[in-house]
């Protein structure tokens, strides 16, 4: 029953949405519109949401004359992963797909009440428009409450390498920051529908910018983690085209965040950070229509179906054409803005936006290339990780250069040499920084130490802003410490940002450059040593899982600092699917970590066993938590907070 | 194709990712380094994404010993991919060659930062020359300062 309810919601939900695009964009200009597109959108999320809710029922008591639940759930199976399993296939997850878009609709109703009526109306019929699109092609497509009669009685289980937390934490984290896009997307129409741009919109886009942002910042490095732990080879990023598809928004959404910012203050860059909340939001739906339509064959696509790639493809072409065609007749009527010389904070951001585009670029290119070459010529190749790491590293190198005298430099008008001076210790102690590594790693020839130094630079530029904004050695310690606390938060959040993207380059040139291996064969009581890690094989035990079966390994690690560790490493058969993957036995020093993964058992009873010593790899995660903290942080700050009460002193004043 | 997409899936499913294992690799430290940098850059044909370094396929497999019997029996880095490539097509390659067909591919991001480069330089010194014009109006500096 709760099914055909779930269903019905659904199907209301999309009517609502249709009925609520349509009166908004027909009569966005009245007044009372903009109030029943609020409540419409708020309706829309109660019930999307009883949707899914009827579908996590259904798989919590193991109700397999749901297909759905059948074909990627089983009775044994722990709770949490009956829940995941909700959205770890194709239909499940378009549902969370459109729950989190109806989610930022009611958002933008609940949290805009300072917008302007029309312009309130406006999103929030865009939104609609994209939800009625994307509940439609759930229920007509991929509809997840469909019966199974008779019922069976078991389930099929769930993919093993998706039972894992990774699953309830990574898509939701993903979706909230491919779909928080979808905001912007619908300010850029709003604002080209009724033709009015100005500083004010840049403000009341910026916090839903951010919080995307942070939740695709989130996804990707959780997405990460979970592939280096969970895959069982180190490996933490994999240029693999659904990774790309994810990536792709993150640049454009990176390039958007610092446009937007010189619409705010400057007013300036209008039309390109229209252009790129629609460039942003479009890849997210080239994503979407990546991984759902299985175009691309790849760890992470559980479907593949032509009619539902041919109706995503065709809502792909409808929302990205139309939005650009809209852009290309109202663009020209847009006036630009504020003057600014070439070495400005303007100009800065300009240099970030146009590296990032070719960045993207890089990717976009080399993801969709395989796919065109091979539909219009015939001929197959593979683009792999060796050109991503070659293209987009060479893209990114001068970037990472430029980067700590952004903030430095003035708005308007810029001194690149007073600003060189400042950042001068900076460089100095990244130099420092980096020979030292370089002397005490003993060097190979490559261009690790390159990158080294240039992750040096942009953690310790960014904390020279710091610095240099409290002015310490200038003045007095407390009052340099005072001032340090009474920056605003925006300064912080924008230095800890910049803080995060150089460890996370640290991390990532570290963690390749320096990592050792090694496979061998052992048996029980044997020891190998590994980067001074002393690891003694101790022996096996038969585990039972509730869903699997294990060969569990015992290791013992004597790190050089002494201290022992036990660490278990696991080779399992899940039942009901027989379907075997190993979970790898990680053992984390300072911010290294120690990676072993139990191998395949050799003819005479010995087992391989392969270790990595992975140095400073831990920096790639924190590095972005690090971004998207600062993120939050910034989006704390009240002056940019959306529907944040004013001050009673400016209210008097409006008033 | 369908059914080639269905043994890769059946394929990938079936195995844990497992990679080189001991008994493949050679004495030699030398040769077996340029055997690894070599296996990184090519493709496991039956896997998603994967190279041969990385995946636990048979296929995955033979391809490794393959490539350092080529190894051992003298051939250079690009006499082995040369090999690879006659054997297997440019598929099996990571690091697509710089060809005719593929040379839109290397040439895109260059070429947006060189254009995106251009646009900016034109704007930058056309605005020099314009009329200056405030960057906010009183009205608008006004609405801003009602959100703060």
């Amino acid at each position: 029953m709760t099914i055909e309810l779930g269903h019905f919601a659904l199907v209301l939900a999309f009517a609502i949405a249709a009925i609520s695009a349509v009166v908004g964009l027909a009569f966005w200009r009245r007044e009372a519109v903009a109030g029943y597109l609020q409540q419409a959108a708020v309706l829309q999320f109660v019930l999307v949401a009883a949707a899914f809710v009827a579908l996590i029922q259904a798989f919590v008591t193991s109700d397999f004359s749901l297909k759905l639940a059948f074909e990627h759930a089983h009775s044994t199976q722990p709770l949490i992963y009956k829940i995941t399993a909700v959205w770890g296939n194709h239909e499940g997850s378009m549902v969370l797909w459109v729950l989190i878009l109806v989610i930022m609709g009611a958002a933008v109703a609940a949290f805009g009440r300072n917008l302007p009526k029309d312009l309130m109306a406006l999103v929030l019929a865009m939104q609609s428009l994209l939800a009625a699109a994307f509940i439609g092609f759930t229920i007509f497509t991929s509809n997840p409450f469909l019966r199974l009669s008779p019922a069976p009685f078991e389930g099929k289980d769930l993919n093993p390498i998706l039972q894992d937390i990774g699953l309830a934490i990574h898509p939701p984290l993903l979706y909230l920051g491919y779909v928080g896009f979808s905001v912007c997307f619908s300010f850029a129409m709003a604002a080209l529908i009724s033709g009015r741009i100005d500083a004010a919109w840049a403000r009341w886009v910026r916090p839903w910018t951010l919080v995307s942002w942070c939740f695709l910042t989130l996804g990707i490095a959780m997405g990460s983690y979970w592939a280096y732990y969970e895959l069982g080879w180190g490996g933490w990023w994999f240029w693999d085209p659904v990774e790309n598809a994810s990536f792709m928004p993150w640049l454009a959404g990176t390039a958007l965040l610092h446009s937007a910012l010189v619409m705010e203050k400057r007013n300036a860059l209008k039309i390109w950070t229209i252009f790129l909340a629609i460039i942003t939001f479009s890849l997210s739906l080239l994503g979407t229509f990546m991984v759902r339509s299985g175009i691309l064959t790849s760890v992470h696509t559980f479907a593949a179906d032509p009619t539902r790639g041919m109706v995503i493809l065709a809502l792909l072409a409808a929302f990205i054409g139309g939005a650009f065609s809209l852009f290309a007749f109202r663009a020209s009527s847009l006036r630009a803005g504020g003057l600014f010389a070439p070495i400005s904070r303007e100009g800065a951001l300009i240099l970030n936006n146009l590296f990032l585009m070719a960045a993207l670029a890089a990717v976009l290119v080399g993801t969709l290339y395989p796919l065109l070459l091979d539909a219009l010529i015939g001929e197959t190749i593979s683009v792999g990780a060796p050109f991503f790491n070659l293209t987009f590293g060479a893209i990114m190198a001068p970037l990472l250069i430029i980067l700590p005298f952004g903030p430095f430099l003035a708005w308007k008008r810029g001194d690149l040499i007073a600003v060189t001076q400042r950042l001068a210790g900076a460089a100095g102690l990244a130099l420092f920084a980096a020979v030292l590594c370089f002397a005490l790693t003993g060097a190979s020839v490559s261009l690790a130490p390159l990158g080294l130094l240039l992750g040096f630079w942009v953690s310790f530029g960014a904390l020279a802003e710091l610095v240099d904004r409290a002015r310490f050695f200038r003045t007095d310690v407390v009052t340099s410490l005072k001032r340090l606390f009474g920056l605003p938060r925006t300064a912080w959040a924008t230095a800890l940002a910049h803080l995060g993207l150089g460890l996370s380059v640290i991390g990532i040139v570290a963690a390749s450059a320096w990592q050792n291996e090694l496979i061998t064969i052992m048996t029980p009581g044997q020891g190998v040593v590994i980067s001074d890690h002393q690891v003694t094989f101790e022996g096996m035990q038969h585990v039972e899982g509730p869903n699997f079966v294990s060969d569990t390994g015992t290791f013992s690690i004597r790190a050089p600092g002494g201290g022992v560790r036990t660490a278990l490493a696991e080779r399992r058969i899940y039942v009901a699917s027989g379907q075997p993957t190993t979970e790898a036995a990680i053992e984390t020093y300072g911010f290294s970590q120690l990676y072993l993964q139990l191998g395949e058992p050799t003819p005479d009873g010995k087992t391989v066993v392969r270790l990595w010593y992975k140095p400073y790899v831990t920096l790639i995660w924190l590095g972005c938590l690090i971004m998207a903290g600062a993120g939050f942080l910034s989006l704390s700050y009240r002056r940019l907070r959306v529907g944040a009460p004013q001050p009673a002193a400016a209210r008097a004043a409006a008033e | 194709m369908r059914a080639l997409l269905a043994i890769v899936m059946l394929v990938l499913l079936s195995v844990p990712a497992l990679a080189v294992r001991p008994d493949e690799m050679l004495a030699d430290p030398t040769l077996e380094a340029r055997a690894r940098a070599i296996s990184t850059e090519l493709r496991c044909l039956v896997c998603q994404n994967q190279s041969i370094d990385e995946s636990d396929a048979d296929l995955a497999r033979d391809l490794r010993v393959l490539v350092r019997e080529r190894l051992v029996a003298g051939d250079t880095d690009d006499q082995v991919r040369a090999f690879l490539v006659a054997r297997y097509g440019e598929y099996v390659l990571l690091n697509p060659v710089v060809a005719p067909h593929t040379i839109l591919l290397w040439v895109a991001a260059p070429v947006v930062l060189l254009i995106g480069g251009i646009v900016v330089w034109i704007g930058a010194r056309r605005k020099r020359h314009a009329e200056p014009e405030p960057a906010l109006t009183e009205e608008q500096k006004r609405a801003l300062d009602e959100l703060k």
